[in-house]
């Protein structure tokens, strides 16, 4: 099967690979997927005081796809609210992507860790107020 | 701009034909034109003559008599034949087949349509090697059963099936025996007497011949009786009608003659090649594991787990080898090799497996550079794995509750 140049690209060169500490109150950590099923991505958030996500993270078990979708929502993330963020779409990602439809679902996972890295954050500072 | 191939490591998928065995061919599309069944003239006679030689080499390899030997279209079709046919023969006697979970994809297709049309399958399970239990055999056989289907070498995981014991078995209890043995001829010796072997299914383009042509051994003494699935001329004993291709069983002969005379030799270099490669795996990566029995396997095979990342992924790192993933991310399904979870291999770990095939025309260079490749590329994508950081920090990965989707 041929990936798109945009999926190579991130697949050879990914974005923000890495950890952030997610002991921290600031960052938001979302872990979605299954290794059952092939795909497992985590993706961390750390967002500043006036509410903007000032750094994003990856790791991501999975095919070219699902490194490309979750590399390119750190890239996406960075610099936006909380707000802005959860309305980053799955669509808006395969398209980006040019994901042929076998793969949708890789951009149905980002769109997935992205929330679970909000709600992540959010429940924090719900406990610690 | 040059633009160089990948190394070729998917022997098990097909194998290029052999210079020699194409050099042979050539005449029988232009000079040599004739049709093999034509009997009234000299074009006719030679065509015939070469069908017949061919014949005689792949009863050869298969220690059969050539008059036992039915020309198909390949595997596929010579398995469809033996067991359709045998089951449609036998109908009114008999109705049960028995097959295993790890068989090739046609055989178990084929089974299923058996199924729809009455006749009842039984899929016997195999041990975590990949070797069927032959207890398990034993108990399966019934008054009923007509047929047992045992592949000779499972396509992804290269386990060699214990061939002379199932074959006693099968005569014993006085049912056929059918073996697809489409990975091992070749590959491992083959002799349908010594095994009471049936029927037996090859194909030439595993076996560096052309696409497009196999065989189907049909026992002559005891006598195994087929419906025919494609009716017409009666060529072939009436088994299987249509104008041969005298090119493509010249070919497919040539080849069973090269592979009888260099098997030998060539397992033990392609062995040495094998061993030379797993090893520098071994040594510079943790966390790999062997899928398929280590020792009852042919040379030319190995099927890994690289633990905690996905073999898809890590195959679009390493374009350039030409190797192929028990993942199956792209299809519909999402769901990974059935042959590694019948071995009770986790559908976690089917995701992470490469099958690399290795053969006549793989060197040593091919096998250094391409384990070189691989490690490389499943340290950075461990490096990027969430999994691979969970289980380096003491997490069992079991104990999360994942959401499946």
């Amino acid at each position: 099967m041929a990936y798109s140049e945009k999926v190579i690209d991130h697949y050879e060169n990914p974005r923000n690979v890495g950890a952030l500490d997610a002991k921290d109150d600031a960052v938001g950590t979302g872990l979605v997927g299954a290794p059952a099923c092939g795909d497992v991505m985590k993706l961390q958030i750390k967002v500043n005081d006036r509410g903007i996500i000032e750094d994003a993270k990856f790791k991501a078990f999975g095919c070219g796809s699902a490194i490309a979708s979750s590399s390119l929502v750190t890239e996406w993330l960075k610099g936006k609210s909380l707000n802005e963020a959860v309305e980053i779409k799955n669509t808006a990602i395969a398209q980006h992507l040019s994901l042929p439809p076998v793969k949708i679902h890789c951009s149905m996972l980002a769109e997935d860790a992205i929330r679970a890295a909000i709600r992540d954050y959010k429940e924090k500072h719900q406990s610690t107020k | 701009m040059t633009v160089t191939r990948p190394i070729y490591l998917d022997y098990q998928s097909t194998t290029p034909c052999d210079p020699r065995v194409l050099k042979m061919m050539l005449p029988y599309f232009s000079e040599e034109f004739g049709n093999p069944h034509s009997r009234s003239h000299a074009y006719g006679w030679k065509a015939e003559e070469a069908v017949e030689h061919a014949r005689k080499q792949v009863a050869a390899i298969l220690h059969a008599n050539p008059r036992e030997v039915i020309f198909t279209s390949g595997a596929t079709e010579s398995n469809n034949l033996a067991l359709k046919g045998v089951a449609h023969f036998y109908k009114d006697k008999k109705n049960h087949i028995v097959t295993c979970a790890t068989e090739h994809k046609c055989v178990l297709d084929s089974c299923r349509h058996l199924e729809q049309e009455g006749f009842k399958v039984t899929y016997l399970p195999v041990k975590p090697n990949g070797i069927l239990d032959l207890a398990e055999l034993k108990k399966a056989i019934t008054e009923q059963t007509a047929l047992v289907s045992i592949m000779a070498v499972n396509n992804e995981i290269g386990v060699i099936q214990p061939l002379a014991e199932i074959g006693k078995i099968t005569r014993e209890r006085g049912v056929f025996f059918h073996t697809d043995a489409a990975q091992a001829v070749g590959k491992i010796p083959l002799d349908v007497n010594e095994m009471n072997i049936d029927l037996l299914s090859l194909s030439a383009h595993k076996i560096y011949g052309p696409k497009g042509i196999g065989v189907l051994y049909v026992r002559r003494k005891p006598r195994v009786r087929l419906a025919a699935l494609i009716n017409g001329g009666g060529q072939e004993r009436g088994m299987r009608s249509g104008t041969l291709s005298t090119p493509l069983c010249v070919g497919l002969g040539e080849a069973c003659a090269l592979a009888q005379k260099e098997m030998r030799a060539e397992a033990i270099r392609i062995e040495a090649l094998r061993d030379r490669f797993y090893e520098t795996l071994r040594v510079n990566l943790e966390e790999i594991y062997l899928n398929g029995d280590a020792k009852q396997r042919i040379p030319g095979n190995l099927n890994i787990s690289f633990a905690h990342v996905e073999g898809e992924g890590l195959m679009m790192g390493i374009k350039e080898l030409a190797l192929s993933s028990g993942s199956a991310c792209t299809s519909a399904s999402l769901e990974p090799s059935y042959v590694l979870r019948a071995l009770g291999v986790d559908e976690e770990m089917a995701h992470t497996s490469l099958r690399i095939g290795f053969g006549r025309f793989t060197n040593e260079e091919d096998v250094d550079h391409a384990a070189k490749l691989i490690i490389k590329e499943v340290n950075r994508l461990r490096d990027m794995s969430p999994l691979w950081e969970m289980s380096r920090q003491g997490i069992d990965i079991k104990s999360i509750q994942w959401a499946e989707h």
